[in-house]
C-alpha cells in the first residue's frame, strides 16, 4: 500500500488557535476597519453595562440614594448642571448615567435572552421541518407563515397585554425580564426556523447525511450531530441581527407601557419616561438614551453585515 | 442461437446456494405533482387528482453472491443510483421485495435495520461531500464503531479505528484533522475507512471513483480490490464506466431505463454482447488502441422515465425493433454463454 | 508560419497568500486543420490555458508573461474590441456545460441570429438560413423545429450540438473546445466526439480540445500535450506518445487505465496526488510521486530534486524529464563512438 502525505504538508497538530489565526475570518477582520470599530464599541458597550454596579456613580434601584430635589437637572455642558451627574438626572433625580448603565445592561439580557430562546425553539423546529419533511414541514412551516403574517410586534403586544391582564400589573413588574424573554422569544421564532429549515434542506442532500443514515444512527443523533453542526453560520448570521432586534422590541414594548417598568428601566423604559418632559425642555432624558440605543442596534448590525459576507457570501447577500 | 426460456426467478442465479441479496420485482416510483393540494386539476368540468411519477426502477430482479463483484452499469438516468439507495435502505420501494442472507430487509424500520447495518455499508460518488466537514477523521471513523458496538472500551475502539486506516492507506496522524485538509483521493480513502470499520461483509459503492481522477481512480480500484480479497468482501458496484467494469467485475448487469436488460458474468458479457443495448455501449467506450472508431449510432435519445414506452423500453432506439417489441414487455432469458438477456430479438434468434 | 503559436506563456493568480503560478512556460503552436489534445488531471492547468488563449481569465488571475500570436496577431495587450473581432468570429469556444453559453430567455434560432448580426452586416433571413444549414450540418433531427425551441426544450446532448453549430456559425479557423463531452453519457458522447472530428475534418478548422479522457485524445486528436502542475510536460504526436511512452507521469496515467490492465490483476497507480500550485516541490515537480527519481542501479537522481527539467526531443516528441534526458544522451553516445 503506498501511502503518501506530498500534498498534506502542514503538520499535523494545528492546533484551533492556529487554525483560528490562519482563517479567513480573522483575514477579513482585519481587513474591515468598519467591523473593527464596530466590534470595540459593542465590547465597550457590553463591557459597561455588565460593569454596571462599580462604573455607575450611583444606583437607580436604590430609593435611598435618590434626591428627588435633584430632578430634571441637564447634563454638564448646559448651563444650571451640578457636576456630580456628569449626564444629568432624569423626573424622579436619577443619575441619567448611572441609569442608562443599568438599563443598558437589561436590554442587552433581554436582547440576548429573547434570542437564545427563540434560537432554540426556531432551531428545533426548523431541524424538524427540515429533516422529516411531510406532514410535520407543512404543520410547523404553516404555522410560522401564519405568525409571521402578523407583525412581530402585534403578536409581542397582544401577549404582553394579555400576561399583564391575566398576572396584574405588579407581578408583572416582578417577573418583567423573564416575562419579555418569553415574549419576544415566541414571537420571532419562525426566523430561525426558517432559516434552519433551509440550510438542513441543502444539507440533507449531502452525502455525509446519507452515510450517517447507512451507518444506523438515529434522526435524532443525525440531526444535532451531524446536521446542526453544519447550519451554525447562517445561524450565527441571524443571531446578530435577532439580537438587535430583540433590542429594539424591547424598547419599543417598554415605550408602549409593556416593558420594564420605570422602577427597574430600560433604555426603552427611559426613553419613554423621559418623553413627557421633551415639552418641558428636558430632551437629555430621551435624547441620551436614545442616542445610546441606536448606538448599540448599529454596531451589531454593522457585526452582523460583516459577518454574513464573511461566512455565507452568497446565501444572504441582496 | 438461444431460445432456452425460462422464468425470471430461476433466471438469476447460476449457483444454488441461497444469494447474499436478492432483489425481486423491486420498482420505485418519485412522485412529480407535489402534495395533495397541487395534484387537484380541472378536467372537463370535473376536479380530479392527477399523479405524474418518475419511474426511476421498474422490476427490477437481481441477486449477488457471497464473494462476488456485481457491477451495474448504464448512462444516467437509467436508474442505477436508484438500486443502490434502495439496497440500503435509502429509499424505499414503492413495490417489490429486498431479502439479505434470506431475511426481509426492505419493511424494516430504522431500529430492526441495525444489525444488517453492521453487515452491510456503503461507499459514495462524491468524495467533498460525503464526509461530515464539522468532524475529524477519528470522530468520523470511531462514531460507526462506537454505535455497533457499544459493550467496546474506548481503547478496544481506537485500536480498530488504527487498524482499519492502515489497512486503507491512512497515516496515524490524520486522526486529528477535518476532511476538508485532504485531496478527493485520500477523502475516498477514508471514506473507505469509514464503510470499513465496523467491518461489514457486503459494500454496496456509488460511482466510488467517477469524481477522481484517472491516476487517483486507480489507487482507489486497487484499494477495493484489495479490501476485497483480504475481508472477502462482496461488492454492488455501480458505475456507468464500462472499462471500469470488465477490470473490477465478477457479473455484470445492464440497466436501461430502470430495467435490466442483461446480466452476464463479465467475461462473457465483453466477448459476446447479446442485447442491442449492450453492444452499443460497449461500441462507444473511447479505447486508446485505435483511432478510427466504428461506434454504434443509436436513434435519438434515452426517454423520459415519466412516461415509459410500451413493450421493450429499448424499442425506440434499436436497430432490430419490431411489432413485437413495441408491444411485448421481454422476459428475461437464459443465453447459451451463461448470461440472461431481456430481448425478443435474441430469444427469436436475429440478434 | 503556424496558425497560433503560443510562446513561454505564463498566467498567474493574485491570492491572499502572495501571486499563485497557474500556468508556467507554456509554448505550443497549432497549424491550420490541426487537432490538438491538452490533457492533464484536474489542476493541471489545461482549462486555464484555454481560456487564456483568447484572454478569458478572470480576476484574480492575469497573463504574466509570454505571447500568443495568431495568424501573425499578438493577442496579449490587444485592446478587447480587438480581440471580440477574433473571439468568437475566428476562434470560438466549446464549454463543458452547454448551458454557460446557452441563453435560456431566447430561443435557439434568436441566439444565433444575434451572433451573425453582431459579426456581419447581414439580414435576419439570411442569418436565419445560415443557422438553419448549421444546424443541419451538426445533423439534429427536425432543426427547422430547434430554431423555435428554448434551451431547457433540448436534451443534453442536442444542446452540445446546438453549442458545436453555434461555434461553427462564423467558420472559424479554430475550435476550443473545453471537456466538452464531460457531462454527457458515453452514447452520446461517442457520437459528439465523432461529430466533431468530421465537421473538423470537413471545414478545415483547427480543434484544441482539453481533456482528462485519454480514450477521447487518442480518437480523435493528431497531436498532444501532457500538462501537470501548470506545465507541459511533454508534447508530440499522439499515436506516437501513446505507442512510445516517455515522460513517467504520462506513462502511469497510460498504465493506470483499467483498460490496460489484466482484469482482476492489480492496476499500475501512480502514488500521491497533484501537488496545489502554491506549494510545488522543488526541481522536477513530478518527482516525489515518480518512480524513477532513483536510477536502475540504486543511484539517485540528484537533478529531479533541484533542476526543472528542460525538454529533450526524442523522435517527434519532447518531454521534460531528467531520466528521459539520461536514457537519451546515453543512445547517443555509443553510436558517437561506433562513429569514430
Amino acid at each position: 500500500m503506498t501511502t503518501t502525505h506530498s500534498s498534506v504538508t502542514r503538520s499535523s497538530t494545528t492546533s484551533r488557535w492556529e487554525r483560528f489565526r490562519d482563517s479567513y475570518l480573522l483575514y477579513s477582520f482585519k481587513r474591515d476597519l468598519i467591523a473593527q470599530f464596530s466590534l470595540a464599541v459593542f465590547i465597550l458597550l457590553v463591557g459597561c453595562a455588565l460593569l454596571a454596579p462599580w462604573l455607575a456613580p450611583m444606583n437607580p434601584y436604590d430609593l435611598a440614594q435618590i434626591d428627588i430635589l435633584a430632578s430634571e437637572l441637564p447634563p454638564f455642558w448646559v448651563d444650571g448642571s451640578d457636576p456630580t451627574y456628569l449626564m444629568g438626572t432624569d423626573s424622579q433625580g436619577r443619575d441619567l448615567l448611572s441609569t442608562i448603565l443599568y438599563g443598558l445592561r437589561v436590554s442587552l439580557i433581554i436582547g440576548f435572552g429573547a434570542v437564545a430562546m427563540q434560537a432554540s425553539l426556531g432551531v428545533c423546529f426548523g431541524l424538524l421541518a427540515g429533516y422529516l419533511g411531510g406532514r410535520v414541514d407543512a404543520f410547523l412551516m404553516r404555522m410560522a407563515d401564519i405568525q409571521l403574517s402578523f407583525s412581530t410586534l402585534m403578536v409581542a403586544i397582544v401577549v404582553g397585554a394579555l400576561f399583564k391582564a391575566i398576572f396584574g400589573g405588579a407581578t408583572f413588574s416582578t417577573y418583567a425580564v423573564p416575562l419579555l424573554v418569553l415574549i419576544i422569544g415566541l414571537a420571532e421564532w419562525p426566523q430561525y426556523a426558517r432559516t434552519v429549515r433551509a440550510s438542513v434542506l441543502a444539507e440533507k442532500g449531502k452525502e455525509y447525511v446519507d452515510a450517517a443514515r447507512v451507518m444506523g444512527l438515529s434522526s435524532r443523533r443525525i440531526m444535532f450531530r451531524h446536521i446542526l453542526p453544519n447550519t451554525l453560520s447562517p445561524i450565527f448570521v441571524i443571531s446578530t441581527v435577532q439580537v438587535a432586534n430583540a433590542i429594539i422590541s424591547e424598547a419599543a414594548l417598554s415605550f408602549l407601557g409593556l416593558g420594564m417598568p420605570e422602577t427597574q428601566p430600560s433604555l426603552g423604559s427611559l426613553i419613554k419616561s423621559g418623553f413627557d418632559y421633551i415639552q418641558s425642555g428636558s430632551w437629555w432624558i430621551t435624547l441620551i438614551p436614545g442616542l445610546v440605543l441606536v448606538v448599540l442596534v448599529l454596531v451589531i448590525n454593522l457585526l452582523g453585515d460583516w459577518l454574513r459576507d464573511v461566512l455565507n457570501p452568497r446565501l444572504y447577500k441582496g | 442461437m438461444t431460445t432456452a426460456t425460462s422464468s425470471i426467478n430461476a433466471a438469476s442465479a447460476p449457483q444454488t446456494a441461497t444469494p447474499l441479496l436478492s432483489m425481486r420485482g423491486l420498482e420505485k416510483r418519485f412522485s412529480l405533482s407535489g402534495d395533495f393540494l397541487e395534484q387537484l386539476k380541472f378536467k372537463g368540468g370535473k376536479l380530479v387528482r392527477e399523479q405524474e411519477h418518475v419511474h426511476a426502477i421498474n422490476g427490477v430482479d437481481l441477486d449477488i453472491q457471497r464473494g462476488e463483484a456485481l457491477c451495474v452499469v448504464g448512462e444516467s438516468g437509467c436508474g442505477k443510483s436508484t438500486v443502490a439507495r434502495t439496497v440500503m435502505g435509502l429509499l424505499r420501494p414503492s413495490a417489490g421485495e429486498i431479502h439479505y442472507d434470506g431475511e426481509r430487509i426492505d419493511d424494516r424500520s430504522t431500529k430492526a435495520l441495525l444489525p444488517f447495518r453492521r453487515r452491510m455499508q456503503m461507499i459514495f460518488q462524491n468524495p467533498y461531500a460525503s464526509l461530515n466537514p464539522r468532524m475529524t477523521i477519528q470522530q468520523t471513523l470511531e462514531e460507526p464503531i462506537r454505535l455497533h458496538h457499544p459493550d467496546w472500551s474506548p481503547a478496544r475502539v481506537k485500536d480498530q479505528v488504527a487498524e482499519v486506516m492502515d489497512s486503507v492507506g491512512i497515516a496515524a496522524d490524520w486522526g486529528p484533522r477535518y476532511g476538508h485538509e485532504f485531496s478527493g483521493g485520500q477523502r475516498q480513502r477514508i471514506a473507505i475507512a469509514r464503510a470499513l470499520a465496523v467491518n461489514p461483509e457486503f459494500i454496496v459503492a456509488d460511482e466510488p471513483i467517477s469524481a477522481l481522477d484517472v491516476s487517483i481512480q486507480a489507487q482507489v480500484l486497487n484499494l477495493l480490490m484489495e479490501a476485497q480479497q483480504k475481508r472477502n468482501l462482496t461488492y454492488l458496484f455501480i458505475t456507468h464506466d464500462l472499462a471500469v467494469v470488465e477490470h473490477f467485475g465478477t457479473r455484470v448487469a445492464v440497466m436501461y431505463l430502470g430495467r435490466v436488460c442483461e446480466v452476464a458474468p463479465t467475461a462473457t458479457l465483453f466477448a459476446t454482447p447479446r442485447h442491442p443495448y449492450t453492444q452499443a455501449l460497449m461500441s462507444a467506450i473511447p479505447r486508446l488502441e485505435d483511432d478510427r472508431p466504428q461506434h454504434i449510432r443509436l436513434e435519438g435519445e434515452v426517454p423520459t422515465p415519466v412516461r415509459l414506452p410500451s413493450g421493450c423500453v429499448f424499442h425506440g432506439r434499436c436497430p432490430h425493433a419490431n411489432e413485437r417489441c413495441r408491444r411485448e414487455v421481454p422476459a428475461m432469458i437464459a443465453t447459451d454463454e451463461g448470461g440472461q438477456v431481456a430481448c425478443h430479438g435474441v430469444e427469436e434468434g436475429r440478434i | 508560419m503556424s496558425l497560433l503559436e503560443v510562446n513561454h506563456l505564463d498566467v498567474r493568480f493574485a491570492l491572499r497568500g502572495g501571486d499563485v503560478k497557474a500556468l508556467r512556460d507554456i509554448c505550443f503552436s497549432l497549424d491550420r486543420g490541426e487537432r490538438l489534445g491538452i490533457v492533464g488531471e484536474s489542476g493541471a492547468g489545461k482549462s486555464v490555458a484555454a481560456f487564456s488563449l483568447l484572454n478569458l481569465i478572470a480576476q484574480p488571475g492575469y497573463i504574466a508573461g509570454g505571447s500568443i500570436r495568431f495568424d501573425g496577431q499578438e493577442l496579449i495587450g490587444v485592446s478587447d474590441r480587438a480581440l471580440r473581432r477574433i473571439r468568437g468570429h475566428r476562434i470560438s469556444m466549446i464549454f463543458q456545460d452547454p448551458m454557460m453559453t446557452l441563453n435560456p430567455v431566447l430561443t435557439i434560432g434568436e441566439q444565433m441570429v444575434e451572433c451573425l448580426k453582431a459579426h456581419r452586416r447581414i439580414a435576419s433571413r439570411d442569418a436565419r438560413a445560415i443557422s438553419l444549414r448549421k444546424l443541419q450540418q451538426v445533423q439534429i433531427p427536425s432543426p427547422e423545429a430547434r430554431l423555435d425551441q428554448y434551451p431547457h426544450e433540448l436534451s443534453g446532448g442536442m444542446r452540445q450540438r446546438v453549442i458545436i453549430a453555434i461555434a461553427l456559425l462564423l467558420d472559424p479557423d479554430i475550435i476550443i473546445a473545453d471537456e466538452p463531452t464531460t457531462a454527457l453519457d458515453v452514447t452520446i458522447q461517442a457520437e459528439i466526439m465523432a461529430l466533431l472530428l468530421e465537421l473538423c475534418e470537413e471545414h478545415n478548422v483547427g480543434l484544441v480540445l482539453i481533456t482528462h479522457d485519454l480514450g477521447v485524445v487518442s480518437q480523435v486528436t493528431q497531436r498532444m500535450l501532457v500538462m501537470y502542475a501548470g506545465r507541459v510536460i511533454e508534447q508530440g504526436p499522439t499515436r506516437e506518445i501513446i505507442n512510445d511512452l516517455q515522460h513517467p507521469y504520462t506513462q502511469g496515467l497510460i498504465k493506470a487505465l483499467p483498460q490496460m490492465a489484466t482484469p482482476g490483476e492489480r492496476l499500475n497507480q501512480i502514488p500521491g496526488s497533484m501537488p496545489s500550485l502554491n506549494r510545488l516541490p522543488s526541481g522536477c515537480a513530478f518527482h516525489p510521486r515518480c518512480g524513477f527519481v532513483t536510477r536502475a542501479d540504486g543511484s539517485h537522481r540528484q537533478a529531479c530534486h533541484d533542476q526543472v527539467p528542460g525538454f529533450v526531443t526524442s523522435g517527434n516528441c519532447q518531454a521534460a524529464c531528467h531520466m528521459v534526458a539520461e536514457m537519451i544522451e546515453r543512445e547517443r553516445l555509443p553510436a558517437e563512438e561506433q562513429d569514430r
